[in-house]
């Protein structure tokens, strides 16, 4: 028939162009030495004292440095800006000593004025920095921030000299260091936010591609919406001869199978996670691409204290030890996570809590019988509440299941959209709610101290007051860090004896990895130092 | 025809109203927050930030500060994106979303009207059953069943097209079109259908038939015309919901469109994102069903008489 040929003939036409292969971007990569990097979602903004989230962290990284970077696979602080720095014997006084060849990318020099003036703008109540709590182990910085004094001159933050920068903390903080290589720390040039608005206006364009000044490895030339961010080598960097990358382009896939089928079709080097029910594929089929590793996280529920039964500790215990975790990670999240038996993950910096967590349906038995509901009975009902996801639901169901086997308790499972939940969780009007904590940097502290009666990530209603104490004075003040740890232990104890939360697993990284990448190392915190990255050319077997 | 259109554009003023109104206050009644997080945010940084985008004001000072913006263009700052302007974001999107829309329209089209042909030539033969079984799959078939299904017959696969993308690579355009235009396909192939069967049966095409025409002219000079009239009708609110994109088919394809912007504007609760792709939605509905009125008038003219007497 004529229509028939009429329109099919251009529709096969137009199919036969697309067709033939072509390059594909990891090929393309792998020849101009151009990473491919799966980036989750499409970053807020590209402002280090705005951002909170981990896509937005991971472009800052190629455009900004701090201080100290992080060995990319021991997380050791290793020199960056700074070319060596020295403690104080009380380990409260940093100096730290500028390289003289660090500059940025329009060329001006980094001087420690540059960090005075950035941690002063991170610091301003205007911007609503979100993680200027990571400057609060300085003198001053968190009654700065809260207006409490308005002097600047009498926080902890000093330029002895152009490359010498002096900070003084409250404390002896062994985790300062590390806290440098967070972005809330790293310095931003000047001249550029003030050439675009007030230092601590929010969202100017001072971070769009061509108005961006940094100091990283990499400078921002390309910012598409939902599309692609391209950075390209900075060829002012001071350590410009040893980045061997060209660029990087990140791509904002927020589907993880799209993301997964991408990788499949060449126009990934690496992606951020994986589809769950792909693991075992990959483990069996190409165990060469994925790569799993611990991860410093902890996915745990969340008690109500306030409301009864679960003021009761002993109902909390009970619940607790009907609970049998290394189900929950083998036939469940699959993904080589590892059951918590302790909130903080085990040998977080050489530090391990103890615990006697375990399952133990006939102890649970006998403290919910104590408890006044023997066998279950006048067990009041109770939501389960998580956020609209297939994988919380899983796990809930596991554990409604496991509560009824166990201890005959029916519990409501109850799903919210994750803007609802937030709202309930915080205002408190849930029973049982899921929850995920990943640590800022890595040291117990980012673990134990959102548990201080009234913390804002608290959300339980628990308090004791020796924890608090360990905790806010204690433990800060202690002079060596196994005095530290010791004391941290003993709080921890506190927490999981009393139980306001139940810790369930630790989570886990997951990725794909071409073979062509190399320089990236499974770590705690998920780390890539891109200058370390580099691609070989043939995508050969590794 | 003129004082038609007058009409229809003043009675798009108090709907327009209503759904800024509505769409306003709804939103802020929704639990949660733009800033909620995971890591709570500290008081203070919360003050700041609501500060900053005039939440701290009483309500109804809010919604007059926005109407004030609104009349003169400005949908106002994103929430989710602090460096970005609503203005911005749906500029940013809409190119894609647009020429997405446009390609799976043609598709729909295309194949549509050709299935309702063919199907309506022969009425319950299999010439008819299967083109019309065919689209009731692609009506009942979603997109993000249909869209990753393509992906893996002709992604990875056969490895014909791109599996996403958006201009990047040669083709990678087609997947997306097919995905989102087999569905509109479906519905435009039961319409055109219909209307060319009640054409068909006819006295006037009888007439033509009579006269000698052949078949090829009588179907598409004479009845077509009649035919798709219902298709028409259809067409101003399907272009209006292609042109805005689909979270669904943007998400599985990666393609900088309108859709994830939408939806996500709405789990993010950024206010002020809701409120433009609200506005600007109903707004293109509006304008695309009053082109598909003027076009079916023009096209009929029973109507075009009807209008000029009224």
């Amino acid at each position: 028939m004529a229509i028939w040929r009429r329109v099919l003939t251009p529709l096969i036409c137009l199919w036969l162009t697309a067709c033939g292969g072509g390059e594909t971007n990891v090929e393309m990569g792998n020849r101009e030495k151009i990473l491919q990097f799966g980036n989750r979602t499409e970053p807020q903004e590209l402002d280090p004292h705005i951002v909170t989230g981990i896509p937005e962290a991971n472009i800052i990284a190629a455009l900004l440095e701090g201080l100290v970077a992080k060995d990319p696979k021991t997380l050791e602080p290793i020199p960056a800006v700074a070319e060596r720095w020295e403690i104080s014997d009380d380990g409260k006084t940093y100096t730290f000593f500028l390289r003289k060849n660090a500059r940025w990318s329009n060329r001006d020099p980094v001087t420690a004025r540059d960090f005075v003036w950035s941690w002063w703008r991170a610091l301003q109540p205007a911007l609503g920095n979100q993680y200027a709590y990571m400057l609060f182990v300085i003198e001053n910085a968190e009654a700065y921030n809260k207006g409490d004094i308005q002097d600047f001159e009498r926080v902890g933050v000093k330029a002895l000299d152009d490359h010498t920068l002096e900070v003084r903390l409250t404390h002896p903080t062994p985790y300062f260091l590390q806290l440098l290589d967070h972005q809330s720390t790293y310095p931003v040039h000047r001249g550029t936010i003030e050439a675009f608005g007030a230092p601590d206006q929010r969202g100017t364009r001072w971070t769009r591609p061509g108005n961006y000044v940094g100091n990283g490895p990499f400078v921002l030339t390309t910012w598409q919406l939902n599309k692609i961010i391209e950075v390209r080598k900075n060829p002012y960097y001071w350590d410009a001869d040893n980045v061997r990358l060209n660029g990087i382009d990140f791509r904002p896939i927020e589907n993880v199978s799209t993301e997964e089928r991408m990788f499949r079709a060449g126009q990934l080097h690496i992606t951020q996670t994986i589809p769950i029910d792909k693991v075992p594929e990959y483990r069996k089929n190409n165990p060469g691409v994925l790569q799993v590793a611990p991860y410093l996280g902890t996915y745990y529920y969340r008690f109500n204290v306030k409301k009864p039964p679960f003021d009761d500790p002993l109902v909390r215990k009970a619940l607790n030890l009907a609970i049998d975790r290394k189900a929950i990670v083998t036939s469940i999240t699959k993904g080589g996570e590892l059951p918590a038996t302790t909130f903080t993950p085990p040998d977080t910096m050489g530090y391990t809590a103890e615990s006697d967590l375990r399952f133990d349906p006939e102890e649970a038995r006998r403290l919910l019988a104590e408890a006044g509901y023997p066998d279950g009975e006048g067990f009041p009902v109770t939501d389960l509440l998580y956020n609209t996801s297939e994988g919380h639901q899983k796990i809930a169901v596991a554990i409604q299941q496991m509560w009824n086997q166990y201890l005959n308790v029916d519990i409501k499972l109850n799903n919210q959209d994750w803007k609802v939940f937030l709202n309930s969780v915080n205002l408190g009007d849930y029973d049982i709610a899921r929850a995920g904590w990943i640590g800022d940097y890595v040291d117990p502290n980012t673990f134990l101290d959102m548990w201080v009666t009234g913390g804002g990530n608290n959300q339980t209603g628990w308090s004791n007051p020796r924890y608090d104490e360990i905790i806010l004075k204690l433990a800060p003040a202690a002079d060596t860090q196994a005095e530290r740890y010791a004391l941290m232990r003993e709080a921890e104890a506190i927490l999981l004896d009393e139980l306001p939360v139940i810790p369930l697993y630790i989570y886990t990284s997951k990725s794909l990895i071409k073979p062509s990448v190399h320089g990236i190392y499974g770590n705690l915190l998920d780390h890539i130092l891109y200058k370390n990255v580099w691609l070989s050319d043939a995508d050969g077997n590794k | 025809m003129f004082k038609f259109t007058l009409s229809r554009i003043l009675q798009a003023i108090p709907v327009m109203l209503v759904v800024v109104t509505v769409t306003f206050f709804l939103v802020r009644l929704a639990p949660g927050g733009p800033f909620d997080a995971e890591k709570a945010v500290p008081p203070e940084v919360l003050r700041a930030l609501e500060a900053n985008y005039n939440l701290d004001l009483p309500v109804w000072q809010q919604f007059t500060h926005y109407i004030g913006d609104l009349l003169q263009g400005d949908f106002g700052p994103s929430f989710r994106y602090p460096g970005r302007s609503v203005n911005e974001l749906i500029a940013a999107g809409l190119p894609a979303s647009a020429e997405l829309g446009f390609y799976a329209l043609l598709v729909a089209i295309v194949i549509g009207i050709l299935a309702g042909i063919i199907s309506s030539l022969r009425p319950n033969t299999a010439q008819d059953y299967i083109p019309m079984s065919a689209a009731m799959i692609g009506i009942c078939m979603p997109s993000f069943l249909l869209g990753p299904v393509l992906v893996l017959i002709f992604g990875i696969w056969l490895e014909w097209v791109p599996v996403s993308g958006w201009g990047d690579i040669p083709g990678d355009k087609i997947l997306p079109a097919l995905t989102m235009g087999s569905a509109y396909a479906a519905y435009i192939a039961r319409l055109s259908r219909g209307g060319m069967l009640e054409v068909l049966s006819q006295d006037y095409i009888r007439t033509a038939r009579a006269k000698g025409l052949p078949e090829r002219v009588v179907i598409f000079k004479h009845a077509l015309r009649g035919g798709i009239v219902p298709v028409i009708a259809y067409l101003g609110p399907a272009f209006a919901g292609l042109l805005t994109g689909s979270f669904v088919v943007e998400t599985i394809f990666q393609i900088p469109g309108l859709g994830r912007f939408f939806v996500q504007a709405a789990f993010n609760r950024d206010y002020t994102m809701i409120m433009g792709s609200t506005i600007f939605f109903a707004l293109l509905i509006i304008v695309f069903n009053l082109l598909s009125d003027i076009v079916a008038v023009w096209i009929n003219p029973r109507l075009r008489h009807q209008t000029q007497g009224g």
